[in-house]
């Protein structure tokens, strides 16, 4: 695996946890959400060393209300054509306000990056072959959009208004 | 109609050469076949039995002469010189090789056409009434909203993975000609108490496996929200939508499992959480869409109009009946609605040439303001032509083998491609339309208006549920076989059609649908169509005037 973040190839700070894997007294760590769950009462650590692995299927209002808590949260995409992390990254981002990264693992493809950053994914674990297929460029394959999203990008419609 | 502007413009071309890209990475093997179907899906092209399918988008339908002819260059370059309009106001080439395809793209674009998310879970082509703008009953035109719905879910972020395909309706008013209850969201244009124009939201209809008609999601949303509305249950979908079983998929399930009242609260909180402002629809952005969709400059009525038009109904039988069959009413004085059909006898429903459609381009400037219309019925409308013009354009239709007069009737049939093309088929779905077709001809004019609908499989492309009669393909140990429906409709009385008994082999079939004719012929009361008749007298009649005997 390759980590991508602010478009470039970049070294993992962050140690993942098996459950089983005792919870060391500093570093950045992220554990699962089944964890997280049964831990959270004894968990004390600041934000920027706690991430959260978060399955698909745990609704937005549920993590949404744990997200200050942590300075990381990964998003799953199981499989390419599962995109409920594209909404659990928009909401957190929108509704939340939700600043710190959020990370897309699993069945990571480079014709959804674009999509990904735009719901306010911000890193992306990739397979290995990224690096030689350039999936850097594909981040910048649209720069127009017809719809607003988590990002601070413009889109169509605003720039027509302002045009005119 | 709309015109790109250059941001559309560079939009699609951006499309095309990401597709390219994709296309060559494919080629040059750096994606597997299971990596590329989802981008190739998402770009219309599907692997079907012997070659690609190409889809296209004719967003609400609408073309224009060029987009015609283009329509007509690409039935030339690429395939076997015809075309196929489908039930969702789409185009479909038949016989594409993938190595072509984003020239194709990059032709199509020249256009300004695209084949974006025809196919693959995500939000489809938003369909319309090809009527739009020229109907009298309409409470407002349509097409601009569509094309704002266009516009907001083309390659949006986060809808593009659904659970499955998610398809959008816009009716102009209660008259329904889009067959709005069968779409996962359905909008009429309504007008409230204090007369402000909105929409009333319907959710979860659609056909396959599981027909179900849409339910009332909101009484009335004022047009600003559409957009917040929108993204609001498209959310609530993607999150909660099931994605363990194909089957079990689309909202309608969902829906039938929260029921609507539930389904109701949920986008209400996921709306009342989100902030609107970006997606609310200003004033300004409105009008400047609606500008696109301005009424042409029609002409005065003649003096001798009239007089014209009455001398040919008199003088010319086939004209007479065409007019009666194909011509709508207008809203302008001194012009009509023509439905030209592409369903004459014997030819699969739906298909055109490349010569018919250059031709239909050459029509539509000089019968018209250069537009015409693609119905979900598989069928072209010119929607402005002069009633004086109406013989000389019935003439140069009817030379070019397009002059049919079976609007609404029998062999006016709806159908699918069927196992003729298409992989998921069970049965074939054009020979039985052909045939049929022809052997209801002699009789179409004593039955009146008529909606027969033929599915090759239980995806139900060809909309069998809401055939006044449904014809739908089943395979029986390798054999094919016809299971029939009666009483359907797609119209605001929607109701999905009943089973009158086992499938027939397809040698039957003209013979059962000719007894489930005499049937509603001799029990109908005046100005009642079969659905009617069935809500009235039930199935029995039916069932047993096709099964009685044996």
């Amino acid at each position: 695996m390759v980590l991508i973040k602010g478009r470039q190839v970049v070294a993992d700070s962050w140690r993942h946890l098996d459950d089983s894997d005792p919870l060391p007294a500093t570093g950045a760590v992220t554990i699962s959400w089944e964890r997280w769950t049964v831990e959270r009462g004894t968990i004390a650590r600041p934000r920027a060393q706690l991430g959260l692995r978060i399955p698909n299927t745990v609704t937005t209002a549920v993590i949404g209300a744990d997200a200050d808590h942590c300075g990381l949260i990964a998003v799953a995409f199981p499989n390419f054509g599962d995109g409920r992390a594209f909404s659990q990254a928009r909401v957190l981002r929108s509704q939340y306000g939700f600043r710190g990264e959020i990370r897309a693992t699993g069945n990571v493809l480079r014709d959804q990056l674009q999509f990904m950053e735009r719901c306010g994914i911000d890193a992306f674990e990739v397979p290995e072959r990224a690096l030689t297929e350039d999936w850097l460029a594909a981040f910048s394959e649209f720069d127009l959009f017809y719809q607003p999203a988590a990002d601070s990008r413009p889109w169509i419609a605003r720039q027509r208004a302002g045009r005119n | 109609m709309y015109r790109y502007d250059e941001f559309d413009r560079r939009f699609l071309d951006e499309r095309v050469a990401q597709y390219r890209d994709q296309v060559r990475r494919r080629l040059a093997g750096q994606l597997s076949e299971e990596e590329f179907r989802p981008l190739r899906l998402r770009n219309g092209l599907y692997l079907q039995l012997h070659a690609y399918m190409y889809r296209i988008a004719i967003p609400y339908g609408t073309l224009s002469p060029a987009q015609l002819r283009m329509l007509g260059h690409v039935a030339r370059k690429y395939d076997r010189g015809y075309g196929h309009f489908t039930t969702r106001q789409n185009m479909q080439f038949n016989w594409i090789k993938l190595d072509e395809s984003p020239d194709i793209m990059a032709d199509l674009a020249s256009v300004e056409m695209h084949s974006i998310q025809t196919s693959g879970n995500c939000i489809r082509n938003t369909t319309s009434d090809p009527f739009a703008g020229v109907a009298d009953d309409e409470i407002e035109d349509p097409r601009p909203y569509c094309e704002i719905i266009r516009q907001w879910s083309t390659l949006h972020p986060e809808f593009s993975w659904l659970p499955r395909k998610f398809k959008i309706a816009v009716s102009a008013s209660k008259k329904d000609r889009a067959a709005v209850h069968v779409h996962d969201i359905g909008l009429y244009l309504v007008r409230n108490a204090e007369g402000e124009v909105g929409f009333q939201v319907l959710i979860g209809g659609g056909l396959g496996r599981t027909p179900i008609m849409a339910k009332v999601l909101r009484e009335f949303l004022p047009k600003k929200d559409l957009l917040s509305y929108l993204e609001a249950a498209l959310r609530v979908y993607n999150e909660y939508g099931r994605r363990d079983n194909i089957y079990k998929a689309r909202i309608k399930i969902l829906v039938q499992s929260l029921g609507i009242d539930k389904m109701r609260e949920a986008v209400d909180a996921e709306w009342a959480k989100m902030d609107h402002t970006p997606l609310d629809l200003d004033n300004e952005t409105v009008r400047a869409i609606i500008a696109h969709f301005a009424p042409p400059a029609y002409a005065a009525v003649g003096k001798d109009d009239d007089a014209v038009f009455q001398a040919a109904v008199a003088s010319d039988r086939k004209f007479a009946r065409w007019m009666k069959y194909n011509v709508a009413h207008h809203k302008q004085p001194g012009y009509a609605i023509a439905t030209v059909s592409l369903k004459p006898l014997g030819t699969p429903p739906g298909d055109i040439t490349a010569e018919q459609l250059d031709l239909l381009a050459e029509l539509s400037e000089t019968y018209g303001f250069g537009e015409v219309r693609v119905t979900h019925e598989q069928n072209v409308v010119f929607p402005d032509v002069r009633r004086s013009d109406l013989p000389a354009f019935y003439n140069a239709l009817a030379a070019a083998g397009l002059g049919t007069a079976n609007i609404g009737l029998a062999s006016d049939i709806i159908a699918c491609p069927g196992l003729d093309y298409c992989t998921l088929a069970n049965a074939r779905s054009i020979p039985v339309a052909e045939k049929l077709g022809e052997h209801l001809a002699d009789r179409e004019e004593e039955v009146g208006p008529m909606k027969i609908k033929i599915s090759g499989c239980i995806n139900a492309c060809g909309h069998h549920h809401v055939g006044h009669i449904g014809i739908l393909g089943v395979d029986k140990n390798g054999e094919e076989f016809y299971q029939i429906t009666v009483g359907g409709s797609a119209d605001e009385q929607s109701a999905v059609g009943g089973i009158v008994g086992r499938a027939v082999s397809s040698d039957q079939v003209n013979d059962a649908v000719d007894k489930l004719l005499d049937v509603y012929v001799r029990m109908r009361c005046e100005g009642e169509d079969l659905p009617a008749t069935y809500r009235r007298v039930g199935p029995e009649p039916f069932k047993e005037a096709v099964y009685g005997a044996h």
